[in-house]
């Protein structure tokens, strides 16, 4: 071990510097496909002081820092760079508080985003944002990434209930951004500029989120139709109607015999599209919505409507979704999970433009997604040792991302850029806005070394 | 099919996951250490590097793969299907074939039990035979007080109170070997009973109670005497050529054709049990055993399949005894069976079933997993024992016995008044009240 790797191990203590190769490759990745490197070293801090000294530890050994959770990004922003430390928060695991009063919950951002809900909804409250990595994912990578999920429609994403953030910054000092106020224009929103920054400006070691009042009641519907373009009008006629439902998903068939090969729950795989639709609040307004949707649905060429018996089985087919992504995997042997999100009313567009685009290609594409959004994720089942076909793959994806910035689109709805979205960030941005984020970039960490490269690079190629 | 190498591994198999970390929240390495070597995609990548090149099936790779329970709850959480069973098999017969896994003395012991012992039924049985007598006669009370275990080294010294204790008489000596349900009965068909290595030394009565619930629903039970090890635990343990004659010699103690179903009742040995055709390549015995797999069925889900007779509720159980249940991962994740043991304690008159938080998560005995991991075994199984003081429950069944012997010695560690039991007992018992309450 050199005297600098000796002096990291003193700051985050015995057991919590990794830098053999057996520990290594296990961090060589994270959800992302075909994006694998080896990095120098991974820390474990358990503390906000040794966050703090491992980043000026960075700084003083010129080290790029990678920080991640749990490794389940899906546009590499936790991919590890060449020679960088990886940062690995998950020890950082305490729910702090929970403040019934303000409605609070504050937290470290190792912890579980399931366990901020249940411990929420321990005191009758509610964290909404849910995606479908929650099992798993941490908070804090949720901040990062400014993270969705299926309740995004109604309850909006990760950065709607950010209320104040801890970041130690480029330089190690420690700043406190926001507070427990609902109304608060002291100056730049400083946090916004940290949520979704995928790492690239500070490392998060705190969180004070937003807590809802648990809704009373829930109820979940799955509707099978025999063409995709009918579901997708369906959706179209529920916003219209000024029904806003929490969920309103949407899955075709080959996703669907995945889900149900794993689940096994009874899924009607016979239909050419479903959609998962979920209503919540209030029980007389639940009712209500359920059945004007439930009538909506049937009117527009729905062939059945199952409405789940009780909030078990509801859960049960909102967890079968939440599966969909790895589900994939068992077609072929690499996935590559794409986050296209375009305006709502050019849905039915997109997704016609997607089949179009796997058929001239003649490659696999699976699509489900947030429908009720615009949050696509047209899925490339596909082998990664197949150059040739990959190959395919990256024309079809450059055509799929130029579709949507045409049809005002953005390229990624909740998954980040990362690298896996970085060459079509350019794309999207114009030469303002492209050069503001790296003006950001350059005053916040000057020596660029937070995660640098991901999301865009700082000098022009 | 498990594989000599990774390298000789179909690829696809490594391939097929996708670090999306679904697994992560149910490994009990992981939970306990929150370090992606100790997870199931931390371990298949250092798999995948080998079978790359990047990395050596040496020590390192050794010790992790030893570090595994290979309790396969991450296969329950896989939504892409990842044979997990298959690369941990593999790699542990790699690194076991090139001595990466441990000293001259691991080998002896390794090679005294898996090829010495297990193999042979009336060894296992002379050895039951004076665990007994030494057990039985107060000579091991003697012997511990004297600390003579510890003059055979530390480790042995500490392992000596975890032998299980034997039960009299063995299995063979309380079940014949073809047994017909009582007159009055209507014969539905007829069945092969497996005894099991252990089950029938440590855990006769189980078998009995297995042979009388088959046999209060109408099937003819056949129990071939000395059967040898179904070798699980050879082919757990890097030992696939020996799992290879276990499996060959007890498929020869079993005349298929004229067999319904062969009826396992312990989680860890049924999953393996199952899965025979994997071990041999095309060939006669592989169409056997692909008859065999088809024929083999755990006692709960043969019984639920089947349609099992509910015991009658008699008027003096109106008071109910709290009953919990906890889950052998081999019959949960490696078999996807669930559902039939709460079934078959439900339907026990004078019992009521609560459930165990975390039932699925292993509790530490994983085969040999707590004799060589002592430490990470009594860390989950405090973290299990805990769980079930908290169900205020008086009673924890559990349908292996590894389990049974784990949770037996963690219950007493904590003097906590819980008695273990297997579904297939209680039900033959409450068969047995409605002849003679």
């Amino acid at each position: 071990m050199t005297p600098a790797l000796r002096a990291l191990q003193d700051i985050v203590g015995p057991g919590g510097l990794l830098t053999d190769r057996v520990d290594l490759i296990p961090y060589s990745f994270d959800g992302t496909a075909e994006l694998y490197q080896l990095p120098l070293a991974v820390a474990l801090p358990s503390e906000t002081a040794q966050v703090a000294a491992c980043v000026r530890w960075a700084r003083e050994n010129g080290v790029t820092v990678v920080t991640r959770g749990s490794g389940t990004g899906l546009s590499g922003g936790s991919v590890p760079l060449p020679g960088c430390l990886v940062l690995c928060l998950a020890r950082l695991d305490k729910i702090l508080e929970v403040d019934p009063l303000n409605l609070t919950l504050r937290a470290q951002p190792g912890v579980i985003t399931k366990e901020i809900d249940d411990e929420a909804a321990r005191q009758g409250l509610f964290y909404p944002p849910d995606p479908g990595s929650m099992k798993i994912s941490t908070i804090g990578g949720n901040v990062a990434e400014n993270s969705g999920g299926l309740r995004g429609l109604k309850y909006g994403v990760t950065r709607d209930y950010v209320m104040a953030l801890e970041v130690v910054l480029a330089d190690g000092q420690i700043a406190r951004l926001g507070n427990a106020c609902v109304k608060d224009v002291a100056g730049y929103s400083l946090k916004d500029l940290f949520i979704g920054s995928e790492g690239t400006l500070g490392v998060i070691t705190e969180v004070l989120l937003k807590l809802l009042p648990r809704p009373a009641a829930r109820k979940t519907m799955l509707a099978t139709f025999s063409s995709m373009r009918a579901a997708a009008e369906a959706i179209s006629a529920i916003i219209a109607a000024r029904i806003i439902p929490c969920t309103l998903e949407f899955i075709d068939q080959t996703t669907l015999q995945c889900v149900e090969d794993y689940t096994r729950i009874g899924l009607p795989t016979h239909a050419a599209a479903v959609l998962l639709i979920e209503t919540d609040g209030h029980p007389a307004a639940v009712a209500d919505e359920a059945a004007r949707m439930e009538e909506i649905v049937r009117r527009h060429g729905a062939d059945e409507v199952q409405v789940a018996a009780d909030e078990a089985h509801g859960a049960k087919l909102a967890m079968a979704r939440r599966q969909a992504f790895s589900a994939l995997a068992r077609v072929r042997p690499t996935t590559i999970l794409e986050d296209v999100t375009v305006p709502r009313s050019r849905l039915a567009e997109m997704v016609g433009f997607v089949s179009e685009t796997a058929q001239r290609h003649n490659l696999q594409i699976a699509t489900f997604g947030h429908m009720g959004d615009g949050n696509l994720h047209p899925t490339f089942l596909t082998n990664e040792r197949d150059l040739e076909e990959m190959r395919r793959v990256h024309h079809a994806l450059s055509e799929i991302v130029d579709k949507t910035i045409a049809l005002g689109g953005t390229v990624t709805g909740e998954h980040g850029v990362g690298l896996a979205k970085k060459d079509y960030l350019k794309r999207q941005f114009d030469d303002a806005s492209y050069g503001l984020l790296r003006c950001v970039k350059r005053a916040l960490d000057p020596g660029n070394l937070l995660n640098p490269g991901k999301i865009f690079d700082l000098e022009p190629a | 099919m498990a594989k000599a190498s990774l390298r000789d591994l179909d690829y696809k198999v490594l391939q097929q996951c996708m670090h999306c970390g679904m697994c992560l929240p149910t490994c009990p390495t992981y939970i306990s250490s929150k370090l992606e070597r100790h997870s199931p995609r931390g371990r298949i990548a250092l798999m995948r590097a080998v079978a790359d090149g990047r990395f050596e099936a040496g020590q390192d790779l050794a010790r992790e793969m030893n570090y595994c329970l290979g309790c396969l709850a991450c296969t329950t959480a896989c939504p892409a299907g990842v044979d997990y069973g298959t690369m941990f098999e593999t790699a542990r017969a790699e690194t076991e074939a090139n001595h990466s896994s441990g000293g001259p003395m691991r080998r002896f012991y390794r090679w005294l039990v898996l090829e010495q012992i297990f193999l042979f039924p009336r060894r296992l049985r002379l050895v039951g035979w004076l665990l007994r007598t030494y057990q039985r006669t107060g000579l091991a009370d003697w012997v511990r007080r004297l600390k003579l275990p510890y003059l055979l080294g530390r480790k042995i010294g500490d392992l000596e109170p975890q032998a299980p204790g034997m039960e009299s008489p063995f299995s063979d000596g309380c079940i014949a070997e073809v047994e017909v349900p009582p007159a009055g009965i209507p014969v539905r068909g007829r069945v092969g009973l497996l005894s099991g290595c252990i089950q029938s030394l440590a855990f006769g009565s189980v078998n009995r109670a297995t042979a009388d619930v088959l046999l209060a629903n109408g099937w003819e039970v056949v129990t071939p005497r000395l059967q040898s090890c179904c070798g699980s635990l050879h082919a757990h343990n890097g030992a696939p050529e020996l799992a290879r004659r276990a499996a060959k010699a007890l498929m020869e103690r079993f005349e298929l054709d004229g067999l319904d179903a062969i009826i396992t009742n312990a989680g860890g040995c049924g999953s393996h049990l199952k899965h025979y055709a994997g071990l041999f390549a095309e060939g006669d015995l592989a169409t056997k055993a692909r008859a065999w797999d088809a024929k083999v069925k755990d006692i709960h889900e043969f019984l639920v399949g089947t349609g099992f007779r509910k015991p009658r509720n008699l008027a003096a159980e109106s008071e109910s005894v709290r009953l919990t249940y906890h889950e052998s991962c081999h019959l949960s994740h490696g078999q996807g069976i669930r559902n039939p043991p709460r079934e078959i304690l439900r339907a026990l008159p004078g019992f009521q079933l609560v459930e165990l938080p975390e039932s699925d998560l292993c509790c530490g005995s994983a085969g040999i997993y707590n004799i060589l991991q002592p430490e990470e075994s009594q860390r989950l199984l405090e973290r299990k024992t805990g769980r079930i003081a908290g169900t205020a429950a008086e009673l924890v069944a559990t349908a292996n016995p590894g389990c049974h012997l784990q949770l037996a010695r963690g219950l007493q560690q904590r003097d906590l008044p819980v008695q273990v039991v297997q579904p297939v007992v209680l039900l033959a018992e409450a068969y047995r009240r409605e002849v003679s309450p």
